[in-house]
């Protein structure tokens, strides 16, 4: 082999605060030869971000520092390179895809305009040169009519659209090495499938290397030519990627293949007494516009559904994001204004008011996709579970609610004695449990589970979905379970609706759904998740 | 669990939580901010004892064996065989009365704020003690230079004011009077503040908007004004001017508290708590308020300094606290206009510009303890 375009040896990271020293990278080395994807593959935490901003020294310096090893790229160290050499470097030779499209975009300029700024600063363009060359790369990148996306802000694309414009703008160059931070993990699978085409065949195309971070093995297998495990700041494993996933060596690599989301969902009955069902549940918010705030049209975000949820069983909702499945589940917790009849546990609830709705809140719990944002800062782990009970059962002593919460604790699998720590001492997977065991403190009957696994890494998932699974026969609770990724779905739903802008496209048994698929929809859903393969143009959004 | 694991498990809550630790930490980082706090501190304590350091009556006296404490307790003068309905203890027969039946401890400074010194050795305001030889000190006293009330207790050490007054006992007085006024306003100001901030961006929508216009036309009243003109209307004094400046500035705090709501409101943890059915007071307080809070606290001991100032320079005016009464404000005023006398208005300045900055350093202390990317080498 040539001499590799990157190099990294004996690279280690740390950071000091407060007097403490934390080493985040411990000793790597990887190289990365011409036109190479090489995947940096670990759970959160274990480094991967951090080695790859190090190579373009991104990181906030100090706290961070390198105490030792060496990134050369083309035979320049570039630590040792000053801040004006690596601004040469910067989003020249090597770019970077950030995971949040949303935030990496400025939302006070239009896209060409960030686009045009780098080809400007790099390339010395002029306005009309570098116009013209935007209009190409927004071409080359797939965005749909690129002419009349040229003037148009951030907020006004799709998270997917958002993707291809970073990636427009990291191309703007032809760099000679693309790092990609987990680029797809905020998209939906089907937008997923389509990033990872156009990555794969730009990196063709242009004959670029490419250094990709993900916690995704699913991915590594699809786009990777090699791969490095790591864990806890070290490179555990490295090899080409067949051979990593034919022949795993290291326990913790075996660890991560066996870590997919396993197990069948409750066999259908029904018998099963229905907990919660909506007859044809609308919930369109008003645009309004003139003078007068006249309604001139609604969003229908969900526009006429029917759901059941028995007891036991799992009501599985799946859809690309923005087809309303959230804002289903919403309507059904009586979160958000709805029309249409709601009935829980033999109860109308659609007329209640807030306050009436109070003593059923207690069986009507929901867990929230976010475990960063659900949980309260502020507040210690027994504290966040025992609110509710503050709340349904005021009569219990101080001992009685502390029981409850460590019974609950256990019941999750999280140690009891940490619930006087605060909820940022703990990991994604972690602070999920603490939100499920909010929930299940309090005995309901229905969930609504609303992407309880899609902020977790792939590992963490799987245990997740075992734990639902466990309580779910325990408790003989309904679930409805909302999520974008079929994987998740499979092993847990038994009844599955398939939402496409707010209507149902298709509802029925899981495995009929699995197996058969009628509509174009829901086959291009299933093959993004199971295959990562693209749909033809048209049938998912972009 | 492999964070977690690392840290020992505390088996019991922490008195202080980690995340306060961390801005304590932070605060105390910030070593002119630190030393402020402290030094104010023990200037406030100690002023707060104002009526022990400096004084017209004794700390504690002894007469005919009962001990008496003339600083808590205002005893008739016919106690001692005077006449007066309250004693005046800086009568040298009243002093003799009780040195010769016990004793009586004086404060360090042995004049109040309102107390005229009878015994200057030229025309007010007079020069402050120490630029007199010890005969023009005493040539005012009974006996000269021999007087046992020539002492240093009676020492002006910054000197008069125009009405014969020892500016130093009514710096320390003004300095308690200031810093108490803009406390109590700028809790006044943030209780009324933080709660209309909260009701308005947590319910948002109309609430919000008729609010927000109120605020604004509130918040166009040239204050100045209507506070001279209440001035001419109702007797001037402490709490009528806490009062009419506590109408005006709580708006300051409405912004800001608003803004974290409307922010807030919409947290997953906020969504979460709804979904438990948390009442919305509860919600507003325990889940809300906290985010408002670092805001709020950042914002505190500046807005201290201005209802300071506010006073002051009301009281420049003549229209603040009523006359007589201790008042940086009136020290400065009484520098303009007794500019042979620099020890006024440099004393006034002095003790301004010292308070406020004071004041400001720990509010930028505290703007680094809440600032949550602070990191120090």
């Amino acid at each position: 082999m040539s001499e590799p375009l990157l190099s990294v040896k004996d690279l280690s990271v740390t950071f000091t605060q407060g007097g403490r020293t934390i080493t985040a990278v411990d000793h790597i080395s990887f190289d990365i030869a011409k036109g190479e994807t090489l995947a940096l593959v670990g759970e959160s935490g274990s480094g991967k971000s951090v080695s790859a901003l190090s190579i373009l020294k991104l990181l906030p310096y100090p706290p961070a520092s390198h105490p030792n090893g060496s990134i050369v790229f083309e035979g320049k160290d570039l630590l040792q390179c000053s801040e004006q050499q690596l601004r040469g470097v910067r989003g020249n030779d090597i770019t970077i895809i950030f995971q949040e499209p949303m935030t990496s975009l400025n939302p006070l300029h239009t896209i060409s305009h960030q686009v045009m700024e780098v080809l400007k600063l790099h390339k010395g363009m002029g306005d009309k040169a570098a116009q013209t060359r935007t209009l190409e790369l927004f071409k080359e990148v797939g965005i749909r009519d690129p002419e009349k996306r040229l003037d148009a802000y951030p907020h006004q694309l799709s998270g997917g659209q958002r993707q291809r414009v970073m990636i427009a703008m990291a191309l703007a160059n032809e760099p000679k090495l693309l790092i990609a931070d987990e680029p797809t993990t905020a998209l939906d699978v089907t937008v997923q499938a389509q990033i990872l085409e156009l990555l794969a065949k730009l990196k063709q195309e242009k004959g670029m290397s490419m250094l990709f971070i993900t916690h995704d093995l699913g991915i590594v297998r699809k786009i990777a030519d090699r791969v490095c495990v790591m864990t806890q700041g070290r490179i555990v494993e490295h090899g080409p990627t067949a051979e990593i996933f034919a022949n795993p060596q290291h326990p913790y690599t075996k660890k991560l293949l066996a870590a997919e989301p396993k197990g069948r969902p409750p066999v259908p009955d029904p018998k099963a007494e229905t907990v919660m069902s909506g007859d044809d549940i609308k919930v369109w918010f008003p645009i309004r516009q003139g003078f007068f705030r006249r309604v001139v049209d609604y969003v229908k975000a969900v526009d006429g559904i029917d759901v059941q949820v028995r007891a036991g069983q799992t009501l599985g909702v799946v859809g690309e994001s923005g087809s309303g499945k959230t804002t289903l589940g919403l309507a059904l917790a009586r979160m958000i204004s709805s029309k249409g009849r709601i009935d829980f546990a033999g109860q109308e609830i659609d007329q209640l008011s807030y306050s009436q709705m109070r003593p059923l809140r207690r069986e009507l719990q929901i867990v929230f996709q976010d475990p960063f944002g659900s949980l309260s800062p502020r507040m210690s782990v027994a504290e966040i579970i025992e609110e509710g009970l503050k709340i349904h059962e005021p009569k219990l002593t101080i001992d009685e609610r502390d029981q409850h919460v460590v019974d609950v604790l256990n019941e999750v699998g999280l140690d009891p004695s940490t619930r006087f720590r605060y909820p940022h001492e703990f990991s994604g997977g972690q602070r999920q449990r603490i939100a499920i065991a909010r929930a299940m403190v309090l005995n309901p009957r229905f969930v609504m589970l609303d992407e309880p696994t899609s902020a977790l890494d792939m590992s963490v998932q799987a245990q997740v979905v075992d734990l639902l699974r466990r309580l779910q026969e325990k408790h003989n609770l309904a679930y409805l379970f909302i999520s974008h990724d079929l994987k998740v779905v499979r092993a847990l739903a038994n009844d599955v609706i398939v939402m496409r802008n707010g209507k149902v496209v298709e509802h029925g048994p899981s495995r009929q759904i699995f197996e058969n698929p009628e509509t174009d929809y829901t086959r291009a859903l299933i093959s993004a998740a199971f295959h990562m393969e693209t749909a033809k143009e048209g049938v998912v959004s972009q | 669990m492999t964070v977690a694991d690392a840290i020992a498990k505390p088996t019991k809550r922490p008195l202080v939580s980690p995340l306060n630790q961390r801005r304590w930490a932070n605060f105390k980082a910030n070593r002119r901010g630190y030393w402020s706090l402290w030094i104010f501190l023990v200037l406030f304590i100690l002023s707060m004892f104002a009526e022990f350091i400096a004084n017209d009556r004794p700390v504690l006296a002894s007469y005919k064996g009962e001990i008496l404490f003339p600083t808590v307790v205002d005893y008739p003068e016919e106690k001692f065989g005077g006449f007066l309905a309250i004693t005046d203890y800086r009568d040298p027969v009243i002093q003799d009365e009780i040195n010769s039946n016990g004793w009586m401890i004086w404060p360090p400074i042995r004049y109040s704020y309102r107390t005229p010194n009878n015994e200057i050795p030229q025309a007010a305001p007079a020069k402050p003690s120490w630029m007199y030889t010890k005969e023009e000190r005493c040539q005012r006293y009974p006996q000269g230079v021999n007087d046992a009330n020539c002492t240093l207790g009676n020492w002006n050490w910054l000197g008069t004011d125009d009405q014969t007054r020892d500016v130093l006992a009514r710096v320390i007085y003004g300095f308690r009077i200031s810093v108490l006024f803009g406390l109590l306003l700028t809790i006044g100001s943030a209780v009324i503040g933080v709660s209309a901030g909260a009701v308005q961006g947590y319910f948002g929508g109309w609430t919000d908007l008729i609010f927000q216009r109120f605020i604004e036309i509130w918040s166009a009243m040239p204050m100045l004004y209507l506070l001279m003109i209440i001035a001419a209307i109702l007797p001037p004094g402490f709490f009528i001017l806490l009062g009419i400046m506590l109408l005006f500035s709580w708006v300051a705090f409405v912004g800001v508290v608003r803004a974290e709501f409307l922010r807030a409101r919409n947290f997953e943890y906020v969504n979460a708590a709804r979904a438990l059915g948390v009442p919305n007071a509860t919600i507003i307080v325990r889940h809300l308020l906290p985010n408002a809070m670092v805001a709020t606290l950042t914002f505190l001991p500046f807005i201290l300094n201005s209802s300071i100032t506010t006073l002051t320079s009301l009281d420049y005016l003549g229209f603040g606290l009523p006359p007589g009464s201790a008042s940086l404000g009136e020290l400065l005023k009484q520098g303009q206009g007794n500019l042979n006398a620099p020890w006024l208005g440099l004393t006034g300045f002095a003790v301004m510009a010292v308070m406020l900055s004071l004041l400001i350093f720990i509010g930028e202390a505290t703007r680094d303890a809440f600032d949550p990317r602070k990191t120090f080498k």
